[in-house]
Formats: structure tokens, sequence, C-alpha cells
């Protein structure tokens, strides 16, 4: 279960996330939505790691075990992933050695042994599989050419492999057309597991038609400022945020 | 030129400087103020240091300037292989060699040029005169793995006949100063040229890459590619000029050098220059000089994978599409340890 406590983030001199707490028991997904600015962004990068977010007050916790003291790489090994919103472009680096780079260096953090090649292979084949994507594709540079949706596709396939606690999608269908949004989503749907914590962050409901969540936040002016069943995702796709925007400081 | 000079009257002011164009970045007077006496014979190791476990058909090894043939012969007929082990065994002293390497008309031959530094604060200068015939192949990799504190300078005359094809690889992971010049005479015709390097430099190492390409006829073609990585107080240099003269039509020349800087401290300076007096040419340089993505290193972290090992696989990726030109499988593979080895230690 991840569970936020009053968490303030600054970048700069800004503050962004102001006193934010949210708690994802394991099996469920929570989605996050929000406008533009409400500090959707800086969230998911404040628990991924990423230098430049500070801090200032306030704890996130993943199964009791505290996240923000640990470096990006320690926060993977104990089960964190986040999807990115635009993934990076590895020019160099095949994607099955990334992939495996990942999952060994997890393993190895976690200590347990790491996968032999012909072991790897077999999973990644299988993973692409189900995804139906190409082997060939893993045999190129992670996602250099890639289309949108094959970078979305690609995110997909590495959490299959690396198995992770808790799923962060940062605003996964920007840039995806619906095709791809509905593979991309069934992929995430395979992933929900009553271990498994989920939190999809979007700016429109679109996304959870498809990616049904168990509880909607709203984030707006960097706070949860409503929480409610998935028909809030609708309330708002047709109201809008403003109704939240004069909520008292 | 003045090296030579300077060497065999021990006079240090006729050593070139900052003050004169080509060596403004590799100021070897600046950093000699007195040349050393000369070196004493020495025994060469039995084995190269070197890309130890690379087998050669032949092999010439020179020990403090001193060769033990007057160079290389190659005939036509099956593709051969040879070691050139360019050996230092000196301290504080100064060597000079000399060696040719001629190459038939259809011959193939690859070359390994290792510079094999065994003692320190020496002065090594190194010649190499390279014919190569009609239609005939040389690629040559040269490898430079000197200590911190040695001087090397390492010049080639390179000529080519018509339907040559001449590859060239330099490796370099520098030393108090490491200079290897490429000057190279373009018959054009459809001969091919490439012309690429790699300098993989830390501490206070600084590594000069210099290729001067003279396009005298029309319908050559020239590609080059350096690539380079500095740390901490290391310098890299790359100077690289094509000449395009009068009457070198059509001819296609492509010139790119790209350096990842991996911290403050490092330098690169670079200056690609092209000078067309030709019609109807395809000539283009690009040079770049940046640090590692940022972005993609939080990325390869956020997904498990630890800073330096983050770090080593992007530099890795950088630098690799140099080795991967290499033509010659064996050497493409001890080259690609030696390269993975000096990344270690600057990761």
């Amino acid at each position: 279960m991840l569970s936020i406590n009053d968490l303030h983030v600054s970048v700069g001199e800004t503050e962004i996330i102001k006193g934010l707490s949210l708690r994802v028991p394991a099996g469920q997904v929570h989605a996050i939505m929000g406008p533009n600015g409400a500090g959707k962004s800086t969230l998911s990068y404040t628990l991924a790691g990423r230098s430049g977010y500070e801090v200032t007050e306030g704890e996130a916790r993943l199964d009791g075990e505290d996240l923000l003291g640990l470096e990006p790489n320690e926060r993977a090994a104990r089960g964190v992933f986040l999807s990115f919103q635009y993934p990076l472009e590895i020019p160099g680096v095949p994607s099955l050695t990334f992939i495996r780079s990942a999952l060994n260096a997890q393993r190895k953090a976690r200590g347990e042994d790491e996968v032999s090649a012909p072991v790897f292979l077999k999973l990644a084949r299988e993973a692409a599989g189900k995804l139906k994507m190409d082997f060939d594709m893993l045999k190129r540079p992670l996602n250099v050419g890639f289309s949108g949706g094959e970078k979305k596709r690609m995110e997909i396939l590495q959490m299959a492999i690396l198995q992770p606690r808790l799923l962060i999608l940062d605003e996964t269908d920007s840039g995806l057309d619906i095709d791809a949004l509905r593979i991309v989503s069934e992929g995430v749907n395979a992933m929900r597991a009553p271990h498994r914590s989920m939190l999809v962050i979007t700016h429109y409901q679109r996304l959870l038609d498809y990616i049904k969540p168990d509880v909607v936040h709203v984030l707006v002016g960097g706070r949860i400022v409503a929480s409610g069943g998935p028909e809030m995702a609708h309330d708002l796709e047709k109201n809008g945020y403003d109704q939240y925007a004069k909520v008292p400081a | 030129m003045s090296l030579m000079k300077a060497l065999s009257t021990r006079d240090a002011s006729l050593l070139p400087g900052r003050r004169t164009e080509d060596w403004r970045w590799s100021d070897l007077k600046g950093v000699l103020r007195v040349v050393p006496g000369p070196s004493p014979a020495a025994e060469a190791p039995a084995a190269s240091s070197v890309l130890p476990d690379l087998a050669t058909d032949n092999e010439i090894v020179v020990v403090n300037g001193r060769a033990d043939a007057f160079g290389f012969h190659a005939v036509a007929g099956l593709p051969r292989t040879l070691r050139l082990r360019i050996v230092s065994r000196a301290d504080q002293t100064a060597h000079q060699g000399v060696l040719t390497l001629d190459i038939e008309p259809e011959a193939e031959l690859t070359v390994i040029e290792t510079y094999e530094g065994e003692g320190s604060g020496y002065l090594s200068d190194f010649s190499l005169a390279v014919s190569i015939g009609e239609n005939a192949k040389l690629e040559r990799i040269v490898v430079l793995d000197e200590p911190a504190d040695a001087i090397s300078i390492s010049q080639s005359e390179i000529e080519l006949r018509p339907g040559a094809m001449f590859s060239q690889t330099v490796l370099a992971s520098g030393a108090k100063l490491q200079r290897h010049e490429t000057h190279l005479r373009h018959p054009g015709g459809g001969s091919e040229v490439r012309l690429d390097g790699l300098y993989l430099l830390g501490g206070k190492r600084h590594a000069d890459l210099t290729t001067v390409v003279d396009h005298g006829t029309a319908d050559g073609v020239t590609v080059q590619l350096t690539k380079g990585l500095a740390k901490d107080q290391a310098r890299g240099v790359f100077q690289g000029r094509i000449v395009v003269e009068e009457g070198a039509d059509r001819t296609d020349a492509r010139m790119g050098h790209h350096a990842l800087l991996l911290n403050d401290g490092a330098e690169v300076d670079a200056k690609p220059e092209l000078e067309i007096y030709a019609d109807d040419v395809s000539c283009a340089h690009g040079s770049t000089v940046g640090s590692l993505d940022e972005d993609a290193l939080f990325y390869m972290r956020a997904r498990g994978i630890p800073e330096p090992e983050a770090r080593a696989l992007l530099m890795e990726a950088f630098v690799g599409e140099v080795v991967d030109r290499i033509r010659h499988e064996g050497v493409r593979a001890a080259v690609h340890a030696w390269v993975s080895a000096k990344l270690r230690a600057l990761s």
C-alpha cells in the first residue's frame, strides 16, 4: 500500500504540492485528475525520486517503508514504477539490454540471483507476445524512432517484466490514438493484482473509460480537494475543474 | 618538421607550441621546457600489454625508436594481419622511430598498431609512411595506451593509388600530451577513405587527434567520425581538415566530431575545416560538445539501474558507434574490451 501524508514539494522557490495526503491500498487503482499546473507531474516525479523536486514536509511510504530518502533506483528495486508521459529515447542501448540491466539491477538490490540471458530472452519473448509486439523491435535502441504508441507499449512491456508493486501512470494517454489507447489499457489492466497498487494520473476522463479506477481524487492547487467513486470522472468531464478552483487555502 | 630538429639538436626553442596554429591546443613547448636526452636501447616485453589476446600473422616491434625491421611489404593474396608494437621503455628520455608500410596492388592488410608505454616521463616520436597500391585495402587500428606523464607524438603520411581503400580507427587514452596526426593524399577515382577516432580521457590527460585529407582529383569519398569523452581536468583536441583542390569535382566528404564532457573541469577543443576549391562537391561537417543526458539518466535510474551503471551504459552507447565501424571482427572485439575497461575507469 502507498500512503502519502501531508506532502509538500517545491521546485526551485515555488511550492507546488501543498499538503497532499493519499492512501492507495494494495489491489486498488486510484486516479488523480486535475487541471494543468495542479501538481500532477510533480507528484509522480517526487514519488520516483527525480532531482530538483524538494520535499519540504511530509512523507510517502510504500508498505510502511519511507520512499523519500531513497535513490530512484532503490525505489525501483522496492517496486516503484513510473510510466513516463514521454518515455526517453536511449540511442545505442538496445531495448533488451536496457530491460535486462534494469531487471538484474533490481534483483541484485533485493539480494536475488540475476537472470541469465537465455531465461531473460524467454521472459521477454513471452511478454512481447502478449502485447502483440514485434520481438525484433526489442533489438533496436530503446524507443529510438518509435511512435508514441510503440513507446507506451514498451513501457507496458517493462512493467510486465519488472513486476512492480506500485504503478504510477503519468498521463499515459497523451499522444495515443484510440487503438493504441485500447492496447495500452489492456496491458495495464492485465497488471491488476491483489498485491499491486496503481496511481493513474490524468487530465482527461477518457483513459478512465479503459482503466476503471476504484477511487478518483481531484488534485487542484497542490492538494486533494475531493475524492469519490468512478462516477466523479464523468462529473469532472462535464463540469470541469472550476468548481474546485475557489476551495479555501 | 621542427620536432625532429628540436630532438636532434636538443633545442627546446624549436618545439612547436601554442603560437603555431596547428599546435595551439597541444602546447609541446609549454610542457617540455628541456629536451630530454636519448633513450637507451631496451628489450621488448614478450607479449603486448595492449589488446594482449589478439593474434596476428606478422609482428614488428619498435622499442625506444629501434625497429626489428625496416618496414613491411604486403603482397596480393589472402588478407593478412600485422601487429605493429610501438613500445616505450624509458624514463625521462626521448626516442624517435620511423617505419614504412608498403601495400602492393590488390593486397589486403589489417594493421593493429599499439602504443605501449612502460616507463615514465618519456618523449616518443614515431613516424609511419604508408603507400597503398591500386585496388589494395588497408584497415589500420591504432591504440594509444600510455602513462599519464608521457609525451607521445605520432605522425603518418598515407599515399593511396586509385581504387585503393583505406580505413583507420584511432583510439586514444591520452597522456601528458598525446598527439596522433594523419596526413593523407586522396587519389579520387572512387577510392574510399574512412578516418575515425575515439578519445577516452580522465585525470589530467590530453589527447589530440589531427587529420589532414587532401583531395587532389575528382570522385573521391572520405567519411570521418570522431567521438570523445573527457572527465576530470582532461582535454580532448580534434582538428580535422579536408581540402578539396581545384578539379577534385564530385568529391564526397563528411566529417563528424562529437564529444561529451563528464564534468565541469574537462575541456574539448575542436576545429573541423573544409577548404573547397572545386565544383559540384558534396561536403559536410558537424561538431558537437555536450554532456550526458540527465533525463535519460533519470529514466534509467527510475527503472532500477544505479547511477554509475547508467552512466557507463550511456557512455558505452555513445562511443560504441565508432568501435562498431571497425571491419575486422577479431580486432573489433578486442577493441571493445579495451574500450570497456577504459570506460569503467571513467564511470
